[in-house]
């Protein structure tokens, strides 16, 4: 195998053993991402699922240095990245984000035609700008795009301002999008057209898109594959049909169980909020919420012990499918 | 007598653009200890109706028809008789927690000025608050706290204790988990729904999202500019709506496991009408995939459609619109 097969084979984006620490409250320190390692296909969408607070988005940031990484490596097609301001601006043409709030992310003052347009002149791209404009918002919807051009944010739907949103990223033409929660502030009804965008640009375009949310019904529309997070670790990770119909951590299994379009199962509901990267429990972090130790079941098991006192972490289950528990 | 009773209900927004008619000719009633779901989305008017029911919408607003709770017209009503009424009748939960609290009071302390505003004394409406709270899921170490120490679910309780604080026949809910995590939404959901059994309470739901709906509710309604588009019993509305919007919005959140929804997510083209330019004939007619070229010009009222069951469209009864699967 010669050396330019290898490379081709490489994720496109590879974590390895990623760290980002903070200093909380009294000099606590919070682990918000506590040593996660994560491929990236090229051509797949990755759904990272998980509670408020599990650190899903601060490792999406981290990947674009928006957070200090406190340990570990960002690969970029195998070859780790320069964490210099050059090095993160290079990858940031690669990599572009997409934000939760479509409102919030455009400049109010800012016509459509300068939000999309902002991308190209930060990273000084030579081209035609207005047709480059032009191309992206066609390519996210917005057609035909002279109507939207000198048009304020204000001035049109919900919808359409997370089409530009997704227009200015794609406008760059990058290998990889990093979207937040994308459908989360849109009306049920425009929710499955954007989502149905974000699959055309990976089927399309070739693009390939982690989708940082909670919502397990994004995944099942448009994920390859699932990874699950929980207090800043991936606790699961697989096949979006793998993970989705045949759950093996229980942390999945209760997240699934509380879907409410999914209520063949009896639903879990674990008590208590999501817990806090301030104070991660020993052993297994899920264990003080987890339904197999409520439930006498890992002491059945004689388990009990490890789970409270011994750190667990993802061991592959299956082809492609690894999960970080006590009972496999 | 029916706990609420909303009969030809129309409520125009006076604005300096013209005016907007937010909610346009609706009937919905509320059996004792029933719950029922109003979903739609953004501007659709369910969270006027909300506001309409205990009169608390922007002044300039026209109402015209008809609010009965318990049998009395809110609308009828002297200023006197409808203060004693909210919150004691029916009391509202709004979204977004964090703005409905006051940030510099502490949560007990909220809780009991409440329960005091309705004529307990300082002391029993202490030991109310407590159990108020205790009884939403707050422990009583956390009646100290502000509403900023809180988590969003947790504030999402005190409101929810708030509403119950003068024992209100009618809670109505209006996007109470929207802004929450799966995990907390299904125990606010779980509370709501043991608040219901415990006290008979007649829960008035109202959110865009329909999966919830279907798991919480008996009957449902689906609003769309401003009109009640169609209403039924919730899992048969779900499972074989009769009106293409009921249809869609059940599309939108896919089942997981099935695999017509795989890697195929549903939506619906276009964008909710802007309440002060309604399109012509049927408001849906610019986004349906099954609309006549007489829906247009002509507006269809709801119309029987089943046991129990209304909606309003030309194809009622042709089975032509297709359900969530």
């Amino acid at each position: 195998m010669s050396d330019e097969e290898v490379s081709d084979d490489a994720p496109l984006l590879s974590l390895r053993d990623v760290r980002v620490t903070f200093r909380g409250e009294r000099g606590r320190e919070v682990r918000a991402v506590d040593g996660v390692d994560l491929d990236v296909r090229r051509g797949e969408v990755l759904a990272l699922v998980g509670e408020s607070g599990c650190g899903k988005t601060t490792l999406i940031r981290s990947v674009l240095g928006l957070e200090p990484l406190s340990g570990g490596v960002v690969e970029w097609e195998g070859r780790s990245v320069d964490r210099s301001s050059a090095g993160l601006r290079s990858l940031r043409r690669k990599v572009q984000m997409i934000f939760q709030d479509p409102t919030a992310a455009l400049d109010p003052r800012h016509t459509i035609y300068e939000a999309v347009a902002e991308g190209l002149r930060i990273h000084r791209v030579r081209s035609d700008e207005v047709v480059q404009v032009g191309a992206a918002l066609a390519a996210a919807g917005l057609r035909p795009p002279e109507r939207f051009l000198d048009r304020y944010p204000h001035e049109v739907s919900g919808g359409q301002r997370q089409r530009v949103l997704i227009a200015g990223a794609m406008a760059l033409g990058p290998e990889l999008l990093l979207a937040d929660e994308p459908v989360a502030s849109l009306d049920a009804s425009i929710r499955g057209e954007i989502l149905a965008l974000l699959r055309s640009l990976v089927d399309q375009a070739g693009v390939s898109i982690v989708a940082v949310t909670h919502d397990l019904g994004l995944a099942w529309n448009i994920a390859d594959r699932i990874a699950v997070m929980y207090l800043g670790r991936i606790v699961e990770l697989g096949p979006a049909e793998a993970v989705l119909e045949a759950p093996r951590h229980p942390y999945t299994q209760a997240l699934l169980s509380v879907v409410p379009e999914a209520r063949h199962v009896e639903p879990q509901i674990l008590s208590g909020e999501a817990p806090d990267p301030a104070r991660i429990p020993s052993g297994c972090r899920f264990h003080p919420r987890c339904p197999v130790v409520a439930s006498g079941e890992a002491e059945r098991l004689g388990i009990l012990d490890r789970c409270r006192g011994t750190d667990v972490s993802l061991e592959v289950i299956g082809p492609g499918r690894a999960v970080a528990c006590h009972v496999r | 007598m029916s706990a609420l009773e909303i009969r030809s209900l129309a409520v125009t927004y006076r604005s300096d653009r013209g005016d907007v008619p937010a909610v346009r000719g609706v009937d919905l009633t509320i059996e004792p200890g029933e719950t029922v779901g109003l979903a739609g989305e953004s501007g659709c008017g369910k969270s006027t109706i909300a506001g309409a029911v205990l009169k608390l919408l922007p002044k300039g607003s026209e109402v015209t028809g008809q609010v009965l709770l318990g049998g009395e017209d809110v609308y009828a009503m002297k200023p006197g008789r409808l203060r004693a009424v909210r919150w004691t009748s029916a009391a509202i939960v709004f979204q977004g927690a964090l703005h409905s609290l006051n940030p510099v009071h502490r949560i007990g302390a909220q809780v009991a000025e409440a329960v005091e505003l309705h004529g307990a004394t300082a002391a029993d409406a202490r030991r109310r608050a407590a159990e108020l709270l205790e009884r939403v899921g707050i422990p009583s170490g956390r009646l100290r706290s502000y509403p900023h120490q809180l988590s969003g679910g947790q504030r999402q309780r005190v409101l929810i204790a708030l509403a119950l604080a003068c024992d209100p026949a009618l809670l109505i809910a209006d996007e109470p988990t929207t802004a929450l995590d799966v995990m907390v939404q299904a125990q606010v959901l779980e509370l709501l729904a043991e608040l219901q059994r415990d006290r008979g309470l007649s829960l008035l739901f109202i959110t865009h999202d329909l999966s919830v709906l279907a798991s919480t509710c008996e009957r449902l309604a689906v609003m769309y500019a401003g009109q009640i588009v169609e209403h039924g019993p919730s899992s048969v509305v779900l499972s074989a709506p009769e009106h293409p919007y009921t249809a869609a919005l059940a599309r939108a959140f896919p089942t997981i496991g099935d695999p017509a929804s795989r890697m195929n997510p549903s939506g619906l083209r276009g964008d909710p009408p802007d309440p002060s330019a309604l399109p012509t004939g049927c408001s849906f007619h610019p986004r349906c995939d099954v609309a006549l070229p007489s829906c247009g010009d002509l507006a269809v009222r709801l119309q029987p459609a089943g046991r129990a069951r209304a909606a309003a469209c030309v194809h009622v009864g042709s089975g032509i619109v297709k359900g969530a699967s």
